[in-house]
């Protein structure tokens, strides 16, 4: 007989981690292949071409970039509230309330200002939006003990309801014909982009050194330690004396104004007028998640997995394109990735060995 | 009265999960998976009875992921279970790609109980109703009496409050929290199929339209009770409606579209200024637990 033993690891060396990570990132490719195969799409194919269309062509590629950009910013935030055990689920209404923001400053101070100084207002100004999408969660947990699961994710729904509110009415566009959707920004509060690409240089920058200054907070300083506390280890934290509600507001603060920078970007950089809230962030919110999961809740890897996200965003509308699968395929990727994870951390905590169980004479 | 149904449905599912000590935010995913599965069965059987078997089977399956991740495996159950609901999502728009906009011809019909139904008001509402209306409210009762007055009913719920405990005397804490999310991933899909087959007889993506979230903050409004879940699941179905009847009065539809989210939030503070000891949540709520471990 066999039997299987599970018993704590002592110690993990990244070696190992990242060997179990890859091999889940492969364990769950194949489910997805065989999912893919149940639905009647042959699954060599369609994961082929998921990353020969983000990966293997400058087209792809440019496109992967300009993608990971909201998912790099976005992720990098949400891996300093999930240290603290703060399920921030809410990005995507973040994310939309910066666009809004953003979009306000662009529009009406877009032409009586030049362009460096429009361009920094309105990312301070995506900030705040972002950040106080963040705050009434963070408020609402320490004061009100509310779960912030759910009051994130009402605030999604809250958020993109009220955008859809703004463009279909009183900040609808005179230049729309009637269609939802303001007018386009002014010229100078459009985000300049790399030549033939779409990758607006001033929000990938931007998320660059938020991702250094995090880790550095993270790793660094004295609030980084508290979060760390707050997540692993709470009833130390309040003989600590650490301020619960201090800290995580700052951590929401930053979690959302980093969510809100992404939306300016999208706005600004991308669409260049506000529409629809479906059509400013296909669910960056969402994808962030597991990109911050990817990462170890290390800010500075949510670089890599950033992209890697992006690049299965970009290949899922290239098979959507040619197999004519709905958007929700890139979900079940993205889950299943997740899943399995999930499952890889599982054999990283646990030493998991197969032994020949000894018999027992009677 | 219709409305409140598949929340009903969904919440009293989430309160026989989190007592045994399983957070399940899979909620919303695997309503929706059982929306698409009722919709196609429906669709090509003709049978609505038949749509109904097959959701709660593969709410079931499909909630095994999280039950795995989070029991098996310890994951973290809040990441768990929304990857539950990515799936869920992704594998309805994948699978009800081809259904969408088509009309049902059949449907769950309305049944009549023989002589209530002719109460004057009270008995069109009450009494005149889907099959799955008088289904939601025996399930929740026969949950709570479960919960509440059985020796199975105590083992769930020592099993989420001391597993320990629980497992000392006998209970097999592995089972009974597979058992569980099990159940309440079925309870989930039997309301997504409420949506798909009686609700609005068509299928489209996002159809649950954040549903399997109110869920999970009614299990909170309802105090972990079904019986309490009643009241509360008819109430937001009362909002969900309140949209339609208030847009004629020239009120944006967008901002009624947030009164469930507002008012969800609006509720969850009332409760969260009222006394905070008597918010008796299932001690062991979303830990997973490890045998043999001091």
């Amino acid at each position: 007989m066999f039997r299987i033993k599970v018993s704590d690891r002592d110690r993990v060396t990244p070696i190992q981690s990242l060997v179990t990570n890859l091999l889940s990132l492969l364990a769950a490719l194949v489910a997805v292949g065989v999912i893919f195969m149940v639905c009647g799409v042959n699954p060599f194919f369609a994961i082929s071409k998921i990353f020969m269309g983000s990966f293997g062509s400058m087209y792809g590629f440019k496109e992967t970039i300009t993608k990971a950009i909201p998912l790099v910013l976005i992720g990098g935030g949400l891996t300093l509230a999930f240290r603290a055990k703060f399920w921030n689920i809410g990005a995507e209404g973040q994310l939309l309330m910066g666009a809004i923001f953003g979009a306000w400053v662009g529009l009406t101070w877009g032409d009586s200002l030049p362009s460096f100084v429009i361009v920094p207002l309105m990312f301070a100004a995506g900030f705040l939006g972002g950040a106080l999408c963040g705050l009434v969660p963070a408020f609402l947990k320490i004061k009100f003990a509310i779960n912030e699961v759910i009051s994130t994710l009402m605030l999604n729904y809250i958020c993109a309801e009220f955008l859809t509110l703004l463009i279909v009415g009183p900040w609808k566009g005179k230049t729309r014909f009637g269609f939802p959707g303001t007018d386009n920004l002014p010229d100078g509060a459009i985000l300049g982009v790399i030549s033939g690409s779409r990758i607006h240089y001033a929000t990938l920058v931007l998320a660059l050194i938020s991702v250094v200054i995090l880790t550095i907070i993270v790793y660094r300083s004295r609030f980084g330690y508290e979060v760390r506390v707050i997540g692993e280890n709470p009833e130390a934290g309040r003989y600590a004396g650490i301020d619960f509600f201090k800290t995580s507001m700052v951590i929401m603060l930053i979690s959302g104004g980093l969510a809100g920078f992404a939306g300016v970007g999208e706005v600004a950089g991308i669409h260049h007028y506000l529409g629809y809230p479906a059509s400013i962030s296909s669910g960056y919110g969402f994808t962030a998640i597991i990109v911050a999961w990817l990462a170890k809740l290390n800010p500075i890897y949510a670089i890599v997995s950033g992209v890697f996200f992006a690049g299965i965003l970009v290949g899922g509308d290239a098979i959507q394109m040619s197999l004519g699968l709905p958007a929700a395929t890139v979900q079940i990727v993205n889950g299943t990735l997740l899943v399995f994870l999930i499952m890889g951390d599982f054999f990283i905590k646990n030493k998991v060995t197969i032994q020949r169980s000894a018999v027992v004479d009677s | 009265m219709v409305a409140g149904t598949p929340l009903l449905l969904g919440t009293v599912g989430e309160v026989i999960c989190e007592r045994s000590g399983i957070l399940n935010l899979g909620v919303e995913g695997v309503m929706s998976l059982g929306a698409v599965v009722a919709f196609i069965v429906t669709y090509t059987t003709g049978n609505p009875w038949f749509g109904l078997l097959a959701a709660i089977a593969a709410g079931m399956v499909i909630s095994l992921i999280h039950a795995f991740a989070s029991v098996t495996l310890q994951a973290n159950q809040v990441v768990s279970g929304l990857a539950l609901t990515m799936i869920g999502l992704g594998l309805s728009g994948m699978l009800g790609k081809p259904y969408v906009g088509k009309p049902l011809a059949v449907k769950m019909n309305d049944v009549a109980i023989p002589w209530l139904c002719d109460i004057p008001v009270v008995g069109a509402v009450f009494f005149r109703q889907t099959p799955f209306f008088y289904m939601a409210i025996l399930l929740a009762l026969v949950a709570w009496f479960f919960l509440e007055r059985t020796r199975l009913g105590i083992k769930v719920r020592a099993t989420g409050e001391h597993p320990r405990a629980a497992e000392t005397q006998g209970v097999n804490v592995t089972f009974v929290r597979y058992a569980c999310v099990m159940i309440g991933g079925g309870f989930s899909a039997m309301a997504g199929a409420h949506l798909s087959t009686s609700y609005s007889k068509s299928w489209i993506e996002g159809m649950t339209a954040g549903r399997g979230w109110i869920v999970i903050a009614l299990t909170i409004f309802a105090l972990w009770n079904p019986g309490k879940a009643i009241g509360g699941a008819f109430l937001f179905g009362g909002i969900f409606v309140l949209q339609y009847l208030l847009q004629p009065l020239g009120i944006s539809p967008n901002f009624l579209a947030m009164l469930p989210y507002g008012a969800t939030l609006f509720i969850l503070i009332l409760i969260g200024l009222g006394d905070q000891r008597k918010l008796s949540a299932p001690a062991q709520l979303g830990e997973p637990y490890k045998r043999g471990e001091r």
